[in-house]
């Protein structure tokens, strides 16, 4: 009897241990991907510190914001074509709120800055459920919104965000290893474990994973739809935000760059388009792989042009294999 | 019962295409009532002039929805196509125009290959390939053009003459383009085929139609619309610098939804297309002349897109 | 303690349920019996809040109710499980019960019931077989104590051994006073397990019938209405014997469930296919039709074996199949001779300009021909599912074929539409087509074959001629029970 239950054991273990490769597997090897350009970057660049690691993660910190972003709408079965406009919008609030006041203040005015753009990505959900268009027609649209009023609020680039608020995400309080940009990312884990383990979390997945199954337990689609957007609309918050630190510059036009990357994140990060598939862990490496990518370049004295192109080979090859995969398992 | 349902359909389909001339006509009555005596055969002229290119860009993203997708590439294959006509002409105008043309129908290719045979998403397949041109296009740019290259005349006469004063040379290219896309798209295998695999591939399937090679040649055929409308751009800006396109690619799309092309694709047309291009420029014109600065343009522009759509999704009843 | 009178509702040109009453007393396990398209399903939604009704009135316990959403009805303590489980792919087990908020010990209390003891409840039903999915919505369901639980046709994706467990719960709630809804296709497990039956045609409730009394005749005479006099009549003249050369033969062939089956189709005849659900017929099709590659046999058309890589190659050795799911075939948004036409187009050699004069020509013909009620303009659609099937079947007409593959073809069609699809086949089989003919409705094999192949476990267990071939000895046989056996014994099991 307790010689079956010891023999049961491992093989249990090994049934979730099989279970969780498969169920991890693809974020895994993203961080495996990133660990590996990391050693390559080593590789290349005998003397790397604290310095470069430091730059990467303030240049990682926006694009891992947007991912998220984008992430969540995604999960949710939709598509954000204003993260980038929802990003720039962010920053220019900020930038003109911020000018020439202390750190108090502009914490005051990151929190407000905040509630407005994370309403402004309920709207974006709203009025898809409203108008029953489909996302990508109506992000797409909101995107030219976005982008005019972050316009209105700042014609062209301008500094002055604040020095102390500035070096909330830049410098290291703690080690010159773990730079504040890689704290600040924090954030992202502060909100989507809670909601994740939530009935509301659960209800995005469930809307992007089989809406019709959804409906039948029970789910509102329609507010777990807004809901995915605004919490989207809060990470592009945050994601703004962070471009205001790192860059200390507001930036109207930042956006285009940031939409496309956060696409190109989440489905190296192994969210899957078609939605209800995918976690945080993965699209936020992808967003240091991509940042890393023009650095590592640099190094090796490659024109940093070549950047563009090998992230779209990249994508292109990571979802061919993801199809080549899917055939495969199908067969 | 059916029937009478079926010609209320039919009547409002055909009325939302009248509601956007109407739209068209009233914009331009809004021009003639803020500055009297602007409507006239030159600002025709110039519309016409403006709206081509972005006509010919959203022809092939217009056949590219038809069939379910969506080409993000199509502005940076645009870019690219003048860019390299620009570059190439120095040793030749017919050189440099097929190199141009060549550029779009090779982007187009792969974008098809990765759709249709890989079956990647089209957002993602041309969103990868726009990066992928882009950053070509930079690197070749440092590394075999020292200077921002001339337009060759025919080029600039292509994008910017005028026949008898007041006809854009562009015109004809566009009317002719836009003539065969009609035709095409109503009358020929391969026009029904687009229709049919965007509304169900599996059906076509079923029907012994081999999907890829329809989206092959579909993307082939927007890559190369692309590459027509970035030369003309570049011969109406008369310039061929490394974003020209950049900004059409968002308008390409909304003059596609404007113009009631389904997203989901399996139905729309290019008349519609063309009269949502109109609808963007004269709206650009009306904004321009009164004075509004870009950034309540951007807001407006956006605004418009929704209303529209929405009106459409509510009329048509798209589930 | 349920009643509902009177319920009516459409979409749009399409009538889904005309009339329908339903009483249900507590303590009571109800069968909802009713040919496809009857209106079954449209009833359930109603009930449990899926859909809201045109018309007509629901009270729970004495007082009226009408519900908004599932999660009202379940509040009501009306819940449903479904043939296709509603658990969501992609949550966990343990996540898809927070999800709709279910008490966990108790889940795990019917899940023992029906002998899933010991279940990981951080398995992901994407990697669970159907079954287990099945019982695991139904624990998840039970969890919630409802007051009346429907079953649509919950056993129909189960083996025999779990289907026993299944009863075993449905009888157990009724001995607590609480009802049971339960919808089925199978007449032996329906009078095996259910106090009373309501039967629905056409959208109407036509009858309430008590099974366990040897009511499983009347029921069938309900269900099918006029059919059923019409298939008396018919089969004294059973189509005529095949007499044409070899349009298909068989050889050996395995696919998935189908297990080594071997057969000829030959010009001239309509070769029925019977059999329950999922016993091969499905991989059957789909091989001769080149959706799907067999994983050995032989597909000989003619006198040279073929290879179906796409169905393409099907078509161009002249088998054309007929899918079940009509808009599987169809074009929804396109017009109706779009859709006729498309074999015409579909070769890249016919890429280039139509000729419309001709193309209309044909299409109209074809148009006629079937009888289809409807401008050729009108979007697809826009018809009924009879005429949507029609359009399915004129597209081959047009587009030309020997071997004509119908599967289940008049699934959820009204019974005028299906005479005509059935004198349409004889007709073809007469001008030397050859027919494989697949129904769900065994009475209706009688309507067209005139000789019949049965299916089960994916091997051929049986071949008769159509004259033979009377809904009970079908049954038997598609049960896998040989011809002798006594026929109530299987009835009652």
């Amino acid at each position: 009897m307790e010689a079956t239950v010891a023999a049961e054991r491992p093989r249990l273990d090994r049934v979730r241990f099989g279970r969780a490769l498969r169920r991890f597997g693809w974020t895994i090897a993203v961080y495996a991907l990133f660990a590996t350009v990391m050693v390559v970057t080593i590789a290349i660049k005998p003397d790397y510190g604290s310095f470069e690691w430091n730059t990467l993660t303030l240049a990682a910190l926006p694009l891992a914001f947007a991912a998220a972003a984008q992430t969540m709408v995604v999960l949710g079965g939709g598509i954000d074509l204003s993260v980038g406009a929802l990003m720039a919008l962010a920053n220019v609030l900020a930038l003109r709120a911020m000018l020439g006041h202390d750190l108090n203040y502009a914490l005051v005015v990151a929190l407000i800055v905040l509630v407005e753009v994370t309403l402004a990505g309920a709207l974006n959900g709203a009025i898809i459920v409203l108008t029953r268009v489909p996302d990508i027609v109506i992000t797409l649209a909101t995107s030219f919104i976005w982008a005019g009023l972050a316009l209105l609020v700042l014609a062209k680039p301008t500094p002055g965000i604040p020095l102390d608020f500035q070096n909330l995400a830049q410098g290291s309080t703690f080690s010159p290893w773990v730079p504040n940009a890689l704290l600040l990312l924090l954030v992202i884990p502060a909100v989507w474990i809670p909601l994740r383990r939530s009935r509301a979390g659960l209800a995005i997945y469930a809307i992007g994973s089989d809406r019709n199954a959804a409906f039948r337990s029970g789910v509102n689609l329609a507010l777990s739809r807004i809901l995915a957007y605004a919490v989207g609309g809060f990470f592009a918050a945050c994601g703004g935000l962070a471009l205001s630190m790192t860059t200390g510059v507001g930036t109207p036009l930042a956006g285009t760059y940031y939409t496309l990357s956060a696409v190109s994140a989440i489905v190296l990060g192994g969210v899957s388009l078609a939605g209800g598939r995918g976690g945080m862990l993965g699209p936020v490496a992808a967003a240091y792989i991509l940042s890393l990518i023009p650095a590592v370049l640099i190094y090796l004295g490659i024109d940093p042009n070549y950047g563009q192109m090998i992230q779209g080979v990249l994508i292109v090859l990571v979802v061919m294999i993801g199809g080549v995969g899917a055939l495969l398992r199908r067969a | 019962m059916s029937t009478r349902a079926v010609s209320v359909v039919r009547l409002v389909q055909q009325r939302s295409f009248l509601v956007l001339i109407a739209l068209l006509v009233a914009l331009a009555g809004l021009i003639e009532i803020i500055r009297p005596g602007a409507v006239n055969a030159h600002w025709v002229s110039n519309i016409l002039e403006f709206a081509a290119p972005l006509g010919i860009l959203a022809a092939g993203q217009t056949l590219v929805v038809i069939t379910g997708g969506i080409d993000l590439s199509v502005a940076n294959v645009a870019t690219a196509a003048a860019y390299i006509m620009a570059s190439q002409a120095p040793f030749g105008v017919t050189r440099s125009i097929v190199a141009g043309l060549l550029v779009g129908v090779a982007v187009g290719f792969v974008n098809g290959i990765g759709v249709g045979v890989f079956r990647v998403q089209p957002l993602i397949m041309t969103l990868a390939m726009g990066l992928v041109v882009t950053g070509s296009l930079n690197v070749y740019s440092q590394a075999a053009v020292r200077s921002v290259p001339g337009v060759p005349a025919v080029i600039h006469t292509l994008g910017s003459g005028t026949v008898l004063g007041y006809v854009p040379v562009s015109l004809f290219l566009w009317a002719l383009l836009g003539a065969a896309l009609i035709i095409g798209l109503r009358s020929t295998g391969f026009g029904r085929l687009l229709y049919a695999v965007g509304d169900n591939i599996e059906a076509t399937r079923l029907a012994g139609v081999r999907g890829w090679q329809v989206l092959l040649a579909n993307y082939a055929a927007c890559g190369f619309l692309s590459a027509v409308a970035g030369l003309v751009l570049s011969g109406t800006v008369n310039a061929a610098d490394l974003s020209l396109a950049t900004v059409l690619l968002l308008p390409s799309v909304a003059a596609v939804v404007i113009g009631g092309t389904s997203i989901f694709g399996g139905s729309g047309s290019y008349s519609g297309t063309i009269v949502g291009a109109l609808i963007l420029t004269v709206l650009n014109s009306v904004l321009t002349l009164l004075d509004v600065p870009d950034a309540v343009k951007q807001v407006l522009y956006g605004a418009i897109i929704v209303v529209l759509a929405a009106a459409y999704t509510r009329v048509l009843g798209h589930e | 303690m349920l009643e509902a009178s009177g319920l009516a509702k459409n979409f749009g040109p399409v009538v889904a349920l005309r009339s329908a009453d339903l009483r249900v007393r507590g303590g009571e396990i109800h069968a909802l019996m009713g040919a496809n398209g009857a209106g079954k399903s449209t009833l359930v939604k109603i009930l449990t809040g899926a859909l809201t009704a045109d018309g007509g009135a629901i009270s729970l316990g004495g007082r009226p109710r009408s519900f908004r959403s599932t999660s009202e009805a379940r509040k009501a303590g009306l819940i449903c499980v479904y043939q296709d489980p509603s658990l969501l792919p992609d949550l966990t087990v343990l996540q898809n019960l927070k999800l709709m908020a279910t008490p966990i010990s108790r889940f795990r209390h019917y899940l023992a019931e029906l002998g899933l003891d010991g279940f990981d409840l951080q398995t992901m039903p994407r990697e669970l077989p159907r079954p287990t999915l099945s019982l695991l919505d139904l624990a998840r369901a039970l969890a919630i104590e409802p007051q009346l639980l429907l079953l649509d046709e919950i056993t129909a994706s189960l083996p025999a051994d779990l289907t026993v467990r299944v009863f075993n719960v449905a009888r157990q709630l009724r001995a607590e006073g609480r009802s049971v809804i339960f919808i089925s296709h199978r007449l032996a497990e329906v009078a095996a397990l259910c106090d009373r039956a309501t039967v629905l045609r056409d959208g109407r409730t036509v009858g309430v019938v008590e099974p366990a009394q040897g009511g499983e005749e009347r029921i069938v005479k309900l269900m099918l209405g006029p059919v059923a006099d019409e298939v008396a009549a018919e089969a004294a003249s059973p189509s005529a014997p095949a007499t044409g050369g070899v349009a298909v033969e068989v050889r050996n062939l395995k696919a998935g469930t189908l297990n080594g089956v071997s057969f000829t189709l030959r010009f001239g005849e309509v070769l029925g296919v019977a059999a329950l659900e999922g016993q091969g017929q499905e991989e059957l099709f789909d091989c001769l039709a080149g959706v799907r590659r067999p994983e050995s046999g032989q597909i000989v058309v003619g006198d040279k074996g073929s290879s179906f890589r796409h169905p393409a190659d099907a078509i161009r050795a002249g088998l054309v199949l007929i899918p079940a799911d009509r808009l599987q075939a169809l074009l929804r948004q396109r017009p109706v001779r779009e859709n006729i036409a498309l074999p015409l187009v579909s070769r890249i050699s016919r890429w280039g300009p139509i000729n419309l004069r001709r193309e209309k020509r044909s299409v109209e013909k074809a148009v006629k021909r079937l009888q289809i009620d409807t401008r050729v303009q009108s979007e697809v659609r826009r018809l009924s599912g009879g005429n949507q099937q029609k359009v399915g079947i004129a597209r081959w007409l047009v587009g030309g074929f020997k071997t004509l593959l119908c599967f289940d073809p008049t699934r959820g069609i009204d019974i005028g539409t299906k005479r005509q699809i059935y004198g349409l086949i004889k007709e073809l089989a007469a001008n030397g087509s050859a027919v494989l003919l697949f129904t769900s409705e065994l009475p209706e094999i009688q309507l067209a074959c005139s000789r019949v192949i049965v299916l089960f476990g994916g091997a051929l267990v049986d071949e008769m001629p159509a004259a033979e071939a009377d809904e009970k000895a079908l049954l038997r046989a598609a049960h896998g029970l040989p011809s002798e056996a006594d026929p109530d014994a299987q009835e009652g099991a």
